[in-house]
């Protein structure tokens, strides 16, 4: 893997920091007129997803990490792994409880995510912005309140459990924000 | 389209500029100090390992390398030694690797020398200066003076001029700085929580004065209990802005001191650089007692704007010239 100075640091940049693979989030040049120049750089970790900042002389470097992000299809979780394919090879990965902890709740068969690789394997994985899914339990509607405004709690095919419109009833198809984690709007069928 | 070709400054902050450079130049027209023009390539180039400068060649009449000047101070102290008297000079400057929020590797510098004042009375003649250029744009408070060392205590509880790298050390990391690996000098820690933490704990418009002797760049070095380097700076919001020395006029130390920087240049793997001996000998000649001050005009206008991004006031900053 090349190596990269401190110079070369920029947002999205991968590079191993103590044995982890790291993202560069910023990197900030500093210098008195007549001293030492530093970069401070902010860095995530990306097996941990911590932020931390990190102080560099100028002209150090840090060795690239093999990281890169593809667009794969989740397949199925067997209780232990969640597993992934490539849409054109074919070939599938298999992510453990950490890549995937944070975000169980958005994943649905056959809907296609990011997943991030290090040396091959999966370190995180990213599910699509907007996810349809269906409501499998909630407290009966108000007919007639379409307004939206107040909301119920809807438990979601995944788990998930998002505010809804007061009118939604069970079965419902809903499309949802991976982001923010909110209702977006109603699915026809 | 394309947006690239546009300028990145406002022209607004264009407007500005110009008004400063006028305001300047008329404060020194009031004090009777003499505008020069120096060379910027110069066969010579700064020794100090902590600048890099930009190297270019001629073709022609006493052809060969040229260095574009990292600060016009030598052959300014050349006139001063010719009998010039006060003078003062704005320039672009060029200082190689440096790119970032306050730093662009070509930038202008107001640059002037009064002979036989010391480093207290230009201070308050830069406090003049400053409340000139910016004064009619931005309420700047009362300027406070304070030595190096009371500014470390105040900000970090430690004594700069005593204490080892160990304790500096341990200082930056209770403070929850991830420090570099490798770092042996005193300086280097020193730096480090001047920029990580000291020059945001200054007053708004602070002069810090009386530098550890280790940091003395061209400044003349007083003892006391700790040698100290009479040399200034401003700080404005806690960014700095200019630097400012009780000039060294000793040729023999000076040249010791090119020395030095030149065997720190080796060890660090850097080039070692050509010194300036037509400066050497215009001391040997007699340099009068003076002190001078450099003013970074970029990061004083985006002072007057209260913006914190030296892009914001430059027309084609790196990246866009």
């Amino acid at each position: 893997m090349a190596s990269y100075s401190t110079s070369e640091f920029r947002g999205g940049l991968k590079v191993m920091l103590d044995g982890s693979p790291c993202a560069i989030i910023e990197n900030e040049f500093v210098k008195p007129g007549k001293g030492q120049a530093f970069n401070r750089v902010k860095i995530r970790n990306l097996l941990t997803g911590r932020v931390l900042e990190k102080t560099f002389k100028s002209g150090e470097s840090l060795e690239g990490a093999d990281v890169m992000d593809t667009s794969m299809q989740y397949l199925y979780n067997d209780g232990e792994f969640w597993y992934f394919m490539h849409p054109d090879t074919f070939e599938q990965v298999t992510a453990g409880e950490a890549a995937v902890s944070d975000i169980t709740k958005w994943l649905k068969e056959q809907d296609m995510c990011e997943v991030t690789l290090w040396n091959g394997d999966p370190i995180a994985v990213t599910p699509p912005n907007f996810v349809e899914l269906r409501v499998t339990e909630t407290d009966p509607g108000l007919r007639g309140d379409t307004s939206g405004g107040g909301g119920k709690p809807a438990t979601l095919e995944t788990g998930a459990v998002v505010r809804v419109p007061l009118f939604l009833e069970e079965g419902t198809v809903i499309r949802v924000d991976t982001r923010t984690g909110e209702y977006v709007s109603r699915v026809k069928e | 389209m394309s947006d690239d070709w546009r300028p990145r400054a406002d022209l607004s902050v264009l407007h500005l500029r110009a008004r400063m450079l006028a305001r300047i130049r008329a404060f020194f027209a009031a004090a009777n100090v003499l505008e020069v023009d120096t060379p910027t390539l110069s066969v010579a180039a700064t020794t100090d390992p902590n600048i890099a400068s930009f190297i270019t060649s001629f073709h022609g009449p006493e052809g060969g390398a040229r260095y574009l000047h990292t600060s016009p101070e030598l052959p300014m102290k050349r006139l001063l030694a010719a009998g010039s008297g006060p003078i003062y000079q704005i320039c672009k400057v060029f200082r190689d690797g440096e790119a970032g929020r306050r730093h662009n590797p070509e930038f202008t510098l107001l640059e002037w020398y009064r002979p036989g004042w010391d480093h207290h009375a230009l201070m308050e003649e830069v406090e003049g200066l400053v409340r000139a250029a910016v004064g009619p744009d931005r309420d700047l408070p009362g300027a406070q003076y304070l030595s190096y060392r009371e500014a470390f205590l105040d900000a970090v509880g430690v004594d700069p001029l005593s204490a080892d790298a160990r304790e500096l050390r341990a200082i930056a990391v209770g403070l929850g700085i991830e420090p570099p690996r490798e770092m042996q000098s005193v300086d280097g820690w020193l730096d480090l929580l001047m920029t990580h933490h000291v020059e945001a704990a200054l007053p708004p418009f602070a002069f810090l004065y009386d530098y550890p002797a280790s940091q003395a760049a061209l400044a003349r070095v007083r003892r006391e209990d700790y040698p100290v380097a009479e040399r200034f700076e401003l700080y404005l919001d806690g960014v700095e802005i200019a630097n400012g020395f009780h000039e060294l006029v000793d040729a023999r130390e000076q040249r010791a001191r090119f020395r030095a920087d030149n065997a720190h240049r080796r060890t660090s793997g850097l080039p070692e650089m050509p010194v300036d001996e037509r400066f050497l000998a215009a001391l040997e000649a007699g340099m009068p007692p003076s002190a001078g001050v450099a003013i970074g005009i970029d990061r004083l206008l985006l002072s007057a704007i209260a913006e914190d991004d030296i892009r914001r006031v430059v027309c084609f900053p790196n990246g866009s010239a």
